[in-house]
């Protein structure tokens, strides 16, 4: 490995202050405003969580009711039926601020911004201005999120509670009339180029801008993993925009793509978004699989296990991620062939996903295992990403999703792979690569307990979800007929110790730009053999003046 | 059905575990959820009952195993491998067989889950000769029963949550309706689902049905009760603010007593017949 540490240089001489940011066209700065940007919007749909375990903390309850007194949506008289609109509302935005605010622009536009060009050699993003564009249209987008959540929805109620997925023809004129669900699609229009764009730099950059000798195949798997991810934004995202551009133009200017009264077809809807939707949640975990590798490769002291299978494995995921959309739509009424075939197709996801958990499990084998908190963050992603991937098989089978579907075990199984897998992930790659952003180690101790607090709180949240769904339970519910109510409470307690959790995670930030403690270009030691602990802790504004040279073979 | 001895087992636990927390005997005589239950509802159809097999039996022991072996295998690697226990790492990073194996492994494994999986999904869609259609129309937020006159019915009637007010002994919170759908023990109903507004979603999990009420579309599902009582359900796709207000609530009776009931819902429900299908274009001048 090459020492590729470099200077600044006086004609590389940056802005400072808001401009330093506001007008970034340096990959880290921008990574940084996308983590931040993203820790800000986590704790924001992070709250929302607790809002809505709050209200299912006991049947009758009318804690959003009182929330939307206390906000002033609802005054005594219409309280409760404002709680039932706002528990709604909450939940859509929720799972988008998760989705689009929080694991996205984390993964892939901070981890991904960060390191993606180090890892491979380059000095910077082929496309430096497109990258801030990318970041700055997403305050934008959440902005118009945020103007949703207060305007008419449907009548004489504020904001869009029709569910992430925004079906027709809720989300049209006949459920949701007011502007609340047209700020909504204008919000992911955004989102959505920003990802384009985002994906498009990517591509580029990795495709061009490696360093001498970094074949593609000697690539790190986060940037393959990034790559993948590129890829699938660039596929499925614009089949998203179409969709929500026709929901449009069926609210405003007359047509009917989704109105049955006019010839139209409600499922047109459903098979586009979920022809977006599916891809979307391989989006959403593959950064993370990429990170996952990285780490227990380091701590492990070890190369990572199978690098080329692990590499197409992630690539068989996106492909296949492509041709499985309509199981989410099992109970539409699909012919028994169709179903068959998604069912089919779906079953093969699991191979190469099956693939990838004993590839990380073999790279631990053996090795010489240093667990500092990024490596309890990875070891327990595993375990729970095993876990929320098995019910996804049974999911799978539209034999039995005809009992589970749209039920509380579709919650927990999701959960268990995104906030137990991506978040997972997130927090692992956060402690991982906190020394190398910052230049201070982070509290090894606190991070410990966050950890363990977090892996019990949110255990305790989504395991009896699963009980739910099976005693048939359906989720996106305000209130439940009592025989649900132990384990919704046990639930609800669960999200209140992850809430916990979280407010640690923000300490350990706190507390380690406190009190400086240097980290040095490598805190993890051997094992870390990716390009960027060859640079200094924070590394300098540009990188790799002269491009490293890579030789030999890292795995 | 086929059971395996692991699956046999688990059951046994899982049913011992059930009961000593309480509740869970009962749920095999339910049709509706009971406190702390952990597992399906009571199976009163032959495809509630081969889903319950297939997950039960099945599918749960292999997914148990599955998350017990991982976490073996970490939990191997936390107490044998960790830096004290083995200070040299070992530079393994290929092992063709291995890779192999878990790939040609979890194929097989996925192989024996399709077969049964396959024939659940196929009876499920095939829908018999029927003996009774009714058809249900979701609205916000209740459900419309319409029972065709050449079945001896006629009428058309609305299913409506019980106020709390109104609730008799024996009626359950947020699941009772003022009118049930009454169907005959042991006779493949057929129901047609479509939805007036928005997607409504027909779910009764004892009975194994669950079919999307969609607007411009009439989609069928159906079930055979093989035992007489009352089974609940609840509207499964997100229509709105009453969403969680609209059960279903099926009440399977004697075939005299269905007999019965008919002729005394055509007098009670003269007056609604036939006035409400799902018509989406009154819908679509309201909105416009």
């Amino acid at each position: 490995m090459p020492n590729a540490a470099s200077i600044e240089t006086a004609e590389h001489s940056h802005p400072h202050g808001w401009r330093r940011y506001m007008y970034s066209t340096n990959h880290k700065d921008i990574g940084t405003l996308y983590l931040i940007f993203a820790i800000t919007a986590g704790c924001i749909g992070g709250m929302m969580s607790i809002f809505i375990r709050l209200q299912l903390l006991n049947p009758s309850w009318h804690f959003m009711g009182h929330l939307a007194q206390a906000i002033g949506e609802a005054d005594s008289s219409n309280m409760v039926d404002m709680g039932k609109n706002l528990y709604n509302v909450q939940i859509t935005a929720h799972g988008l601020i998760m989705i689009f605010f929080m694991v996205m622009p984390a993964l892939i536009g901070g981890f991904g911004n960060w390191f993606v060009p180090i890892m491979i050699g380059a000095p910077d993003m082929a496309f430096p201005r497109l990258n801030n564009i990318s970041f700055w249209l997403l305050p934008a987008s959440f902005l118009l999120l945020l103007i949703s959540l207060n305007v008419e929805g449907a009548p004489g109620m504020k904001g869009f509670g029709g569910g992430w997925v925004m079906y027709p023809p809720l989300s049209s004129n006949v459920g949701h009339p007011g502007p609340a669900m047209d700020f909504l699609i204008l919000s992911l229009h955004l989102a959505g180029a920003s990802s384009i764009l985002g994906a498009i730099n990517f591509i580029t950059t990795i495709f061009n801008m490696r360093a001498p000798g970094m074949t593609i195949h000697k690539m790190p798997l986060f940037a393959w993993s990034v790559l993948v991810t590129a890829f699938l934004l660039v596929l499925s995202l614009p089949v998203l925009a179409g969709a929500i551009t026709m929901l449009l133009t069926d609210r405003n200017f007359g047509t009917s793509f989704f109105d049955p009264s006019f010839g139209g077809d409600p499922l047109l809807f459903q098979h586009l978004f979920w022809f977006f939707g599916h891809p979307e949640v391989y989006i959403l975990i593959l950064p993370a699989f990429g990170i996952i590798s990285h780490i227990i490769s380091t701590f492990s002291r070890k190369p990572v296990f199978g690098y080329l299978g692990m590499a197409y494995a992630m690539v068989a995921i996106g492909v296949v991620g492509f041709v499985v959309w309509a199981h989410h739509m099992y109970t539409v009424g699909m012919s028994l062939d169709t179903q068959r075939y998604f069912v089919f197709a779906t079953m093969v996801i699991a191979v190469p996903t099956g693939v990838k958990v004993f590839s990380w499990i073999a790279t631990m084998w053996g090795g010489s295992i240093a667990f500092r908190t990024p490596m309890l963050w990875a070891v327990g992603f595993v375990f729970l990403f095993t876990v929320g991937g098995v019910t996804g098989v049974v999911l799978a089978n539209a034999g039995v999703d005809r009992a589970l579907h749209e039920t509380y075990y579709v919650v927990a199984h999701f959960h268990y792979v995104l906030s137990l897998g991506a978040v997972f992930a997130l927090f692992a790659g956060f402690y991982y690569w906190f020394p190398k952003m910052s230049g201070y180690l982070y509290n090894e101790k606190l991070g410990n307990l966050q950890f363990w607090v977090m892996f019990v709180g949110v255990n305790l949240t989504f395991f009896p979800q699963h009980f739910l769904g099976l005693a048939g339970m359906p989720r996106r519910y305000v209130d439940y007929p009592d025989a649900y109510s132990f384990w919704n409470q046990v639930s609800s307690i669960g999200a209140l110790i992850s809430g916990a959790g979280v407010v640690i995670f923000l300490y350990v930030i706190y507390e380690a730009f406190k009190l400086k403690r240097v980290a040095g270009d490598n805190p993890w030691g051997v094992g870390a053999t990716t390009l960027e602990w060859t640079l200094p802790s924070p590394p300098p504004f540009h990188q790799f003046e002269t491009l490293p040279r890579i030789t030999g073979s890292d795995h | 059905m086929p059971g395996n001895r692991l699956g046999t087992s688990l059951k046994a636990v899982f049913a011992t575990l059930g009961s000593f927390i309480a509740g869970n005997a009962l749920a095999a005589e339910a049709g509706h959820p009971v406190p702390m239950q952990i597992g399906f509802q009571e199976a009163v159809t032959p495809i509630a009952a081969y889903i319950h097999w297939f997950h039960d039996d099945l599918i749960l022991p292999i997914i148990v195993a599955i998350c017990l072996f991982v976490a073996g295998l970490l939990l191997f690697c936390v107490f044998r491998f960790n830096d004290r226990a083995n200070p040299t790492p070992s530079k393994m990073t290929h092992h063709t067989g291995l890779e192999v194996a878990w790939t040609i492994l979890p194929v097989l494994v996925l192989v024996i889950i399709a077969i049964p999986s396959f024939r659940l999904l196929t009876q499920q869609l095939v829908i018999p000769k029927a003996d009774i259609t009714i058809k249900a129309t979701g609205k916000q937020w209740y459900w419309s029963y319409d029972y065709p006159k050449d079945q001896n019915g006629g009428f058309e009637f609305d299913s409506v949550l019980k106020a709390d007010s109104d609730l008799q002994p024996g009626d359950i919170h947020l699941l009772s309706v003022d009118n049930e759908v009454v169907v005959p023990v042991n006779k493949v109903v057929r129901m047609q689902v479509t939805g007036a507004d928005v997607i409504h979603s027909w779910v009764v999990q004892s009975l194994g049905s669950r079919i999307d009420a969609v607007p411009g579309r009439l989609n069928e599902t159906w079930f055979k009760a093989e035992r007489e009582g009352v089974f609940y359900g609840q509207c499964s796709k997100l229509c709105g603010k009453d969403h969680a207000y609209m059960p279903i609530a099926v009440r399977v009776v004697s075939e005299p007593a269905y007999a019965a009931w008919l002729q005394d819902a055509k007098k009670k429900y003269a007056s609604t017949g036939g006035t409400s299908y799902a018509d989406a274009s009154s819908t679509k001048a309201l909105t416009r």
